[in-house]
């Protein structure tokens, strides 16, 4: 074995132990893209929404608009205040509903619920929806996001869990016409 | 003072940093770049490391979790011996590295800095724009109160819009269904660790380059770049007719970074620290989230785009300003290096201040938004009401029950959505005013079914008053042919 064939063999030696590495990286990067993606994931395979009661009828009287809370189905100990999520629930005529999302259709801020005239203004940019949750002004493209509801015993119940947002509103049912 | 010297000479003869220590800091700097303009990164770096030490400081009592985050920073503020003060420290310091950084961009730029040799000092010192202003968005997150969570509601609307992979962006950023304690979790996670390992990287590259190509040379007019004379030129400038840094250039950098520090100082105690708001609790309803400083030119921008526009424009627009920037000294990498031959340059530099200086002055105003509690805080001025009829002192109750003060100011007052009405009469006949109200339109909600006949005819009634004593409101001269004299009702 001369000096030259020595090099070739300790350069082999080098590019063989980064191949190895390589290999290594990849198999734990797998783990890692897993781990990472997890939130994303969960969604695809269990989902996060769930039906959850907003409490008892009466407490929605025919021809007004309500704030109701109800803590997220998907919550971790440490979430603290930020589990509790609101919406504003509609009693058209006590057989038909209508529960808003209080996030605009716009960027998200909460919409505040103005019985007087009738409206749900933004105080970000300004849009505002009528009463049934379709664009009244501003700058939102679409009516406020609605939620899927049910009467059973007396309670309203919502199939919520996730934040709306504009670019899952495919995914949603929406009532709420666009823009005149 | 001769026991220190043996040890450091002990120390260095085992370290052997001494010598290179000093060569680096003894090299030659071209003698014009003795410069109060040449003091804006060195002042950045010396705010960075401010904000290294009291952010560490922070993390001994701020806990990162959606429950209980909040409170912590109550105690921060009230609980522990100066604490405010180090967040103080920590928030100001924040906006003025922000406000350095930019300067420092800013002189780099008109200075042209950024041409053949420097392109890749330039390219890093972008990122490291972006990776400050990265810092200053999860550290308004870090302040977890009602702005950071409505915040972060709006950045992942804005993610959501992402074609294709919006909604699972939106749960990687969120770290899970909704704004919760994995989303704090995550944006501390990328506060305190990741974004400063790339900040001290970037910063470690930036120093090197700098030092090994040596800093720009002040700008003549008619010194143009070019890449095949331009090292020996620069050779010259510094070897020949060259300075030490060290003395001659470093005393105004650090008189100047200790003139930041006095002022950031100076700040943190007079003004105090920022917030934190209202509790993040997403049921309190009664809340107008805004961003910091640094980010409302966003927000205005934000509510002036149609709506079609909103979206490619908003994920386009960072990309293609990125790109701009990255690309700028590849595409000038030669050419004139000083200011006043680049018109160009300058007029660039106007029209982006002169925007962003009218967007963040909007902001502060907000004239878009309607003034929540205007119709129940902001009364009717009395003389709008003095010698009027029972008719229309009603409407002037329907225009603040109806919350038409919301949108609408008299005198200033009230929302500035809408234009005012002080002189509506004046332009708009008693036809077209209810028309506008019921019918709504022009970015007005209709009101037709909202108000009664008579609400209507109230409104309108008050509405027609609202012109200045010594002109006519507007009237509609066909309904005096049409309807003859007395039933027009005009006065």
């Amino acid at each position: 074995m001369n000096v030259k064939d020595g090099i070739s063999r300790r350069a082999a030696l080098v590019k063989l132990g980064l191949v190895l590495n390589g290999i290594v990286g990849a198999f734990l990067a797998v783990p890692i893209v897993r781990y990472l993606l997890s939130p994303v994931t969960r969604e695809r395979k269990v989902g996060y929404e769930s039906w959850l009661s907003l409490g008892e009828l009466k407490q929605f009287p025919a021809g007004q608009t309500r704030l109701a809370t109800y803590r997220n189905p998907v919550v971790n100990a440490w979430d603290g205040d930020t589990g509790d999520i609101a919406c504003w629930v509609r009693n058209v005529d006590d057989k038909n509903f209508q529960v808003f999302a209080v996030n605009c259709a716009h960027l998200g801020c909460l919409v505040r619920w103005f019985p007087q005239s009738s409206l749900f203004m933004c105080p970000c940019h300004g849009g505002a929806y009528y009463q049934d949750g379709s664009r009244a002004s501003g700058p939102p493209e679409r009516g406020l996001f609605e939620y899927h509801y049910k009467i059973e015993n007396g309670h309203l119940l919502i199939k919520a869990g996730e934040m709306p947002t504009p670019g899952r509103a495919a995914n949603r049912r929406s009532r709420a016409g666009t823009c005149a | 003072m001769r026991l220190i010297h043996k040890f450091a000479q002990w120390c260095d003869l085992r370290l052997q940093v001494g010598n290179s220590i000093r060569r680096t800091a003894e090299h030659s700097v071209p003698r014009d770049t003795a410069s109060w303009f040449y003091v804006f990164g060195s002042a950045a770096l010396t705010v960075f490391a401010l904000q290294l030490v009291t952010g560490i400081l922070l993390a001994l009592i701020y806990v990162p979790s959606a429950g209980e985050a909040w409170s912590s920073l109550q105690t921060l503020n009230h609980g522990v011996a100066l604490g405010w003060f180090i967040r103080a420290l920590h928030g100001w310091g924040s906006n003025f590295m922000v406000a350095i950084v930019l300067l420092h961009m800013l002189q780099v730029f008109l200075f042209g800095a950024y041409k053949f040799p420097r392109e890749l000092t330039w390219i890093v010192g972008v990122l490291l724009l972006v990776v400050t202003l990265a810092m200053a968005f999860t550290g308004q997150i870090m302040r977890f109160d009602q702005d950071a969570y409505w915040g972060l509601g709006i950045g992942a609307s804005i993610a959501s819009r992402v074609p294709i992979i919006g909604p699972a962006v939106v749960n990687l950023m969120l770290g899970g269904p909704i704004i919760a304690g994995a989303t704090l979790s995550r944006f501390f996670a990328l506060h305190v660790f990741v974004v400063p390992g790339l900040l001290i990287a970037f910063v470690g590259i930036h120093l090197l380059m700098v030092l090994r190509l040596g800093i720009n040379e002040w700008p003549m007019p008619g010194r143009v770049v070019r890449r095949a004379t331009y090292l020996q030129e620069y050779q010259d400038l510094t070897h020949e007719r060259g300075i030490p840094f060290v003395p001659s250039a470093v005393w105004k950098d650090i008189f100047f970074s200790g003139f930041i520090l006095v002022l950031v100082t100076l700040c943190a105690a007079y003004f105090g620290p920022f917030g934190p708001g209202g509790k993040p609790d997403p049921t309190i309803i009664q809340t107008a989230p805004r961003p910091d400083f640094f980010f409302l030119w966003l927000y205005a921008l934000l509510s002036f785009l149609p709506p079609s526009a909103e979206t490619p424009i908003l994920l386009a627009g960072p990309v293609i300003a990125l790109t701009c920037l990255l690309a700028l000294p590849l595409v000038a990498g030669e050419g004139e290096k000083s200011w006043k031959r680049r018109p160009v340059a300058v007029l660039t530099i106007l029209l982006i201040a002169v925007a962003l200086g009218t967007l963040t002055h909007l902001a502060e105003h907000t004239p878009w938004s309607p003034v929540m509690d205007a119709w129940s805080a902001e009364p009717v001025p009395s003389h709008f009401l003095r010698g009027r009829s029972a008719l229309e002192r009603q409407g002037a109750l329907v225009f603040q029950a109806k919350q038409c003060h919301n949108c609408h100011s008299l005198e200033g007052r009230g929302g500035k959505r809408g234009p005012a009405l002080d002189a509506v009469a004046l332009s708009l006949s008693e036809d077209q005013l209810v028309r506008q109200v019921i019918q709504g339109g022009g970015n007005m909600p209709a009101y037709g079914k909202n108000l009664s006949p008579a609400e209507t005819t109230a409104l309108v009634a008050f509405l027609k008053t609202l012109h200045p004593a010594t002109q006519l409101p507007a009237h509609d001269a066909s309904r005096v042919l049409a309807l003859g004299a007395d039933e027009t009702g005009t006065r």
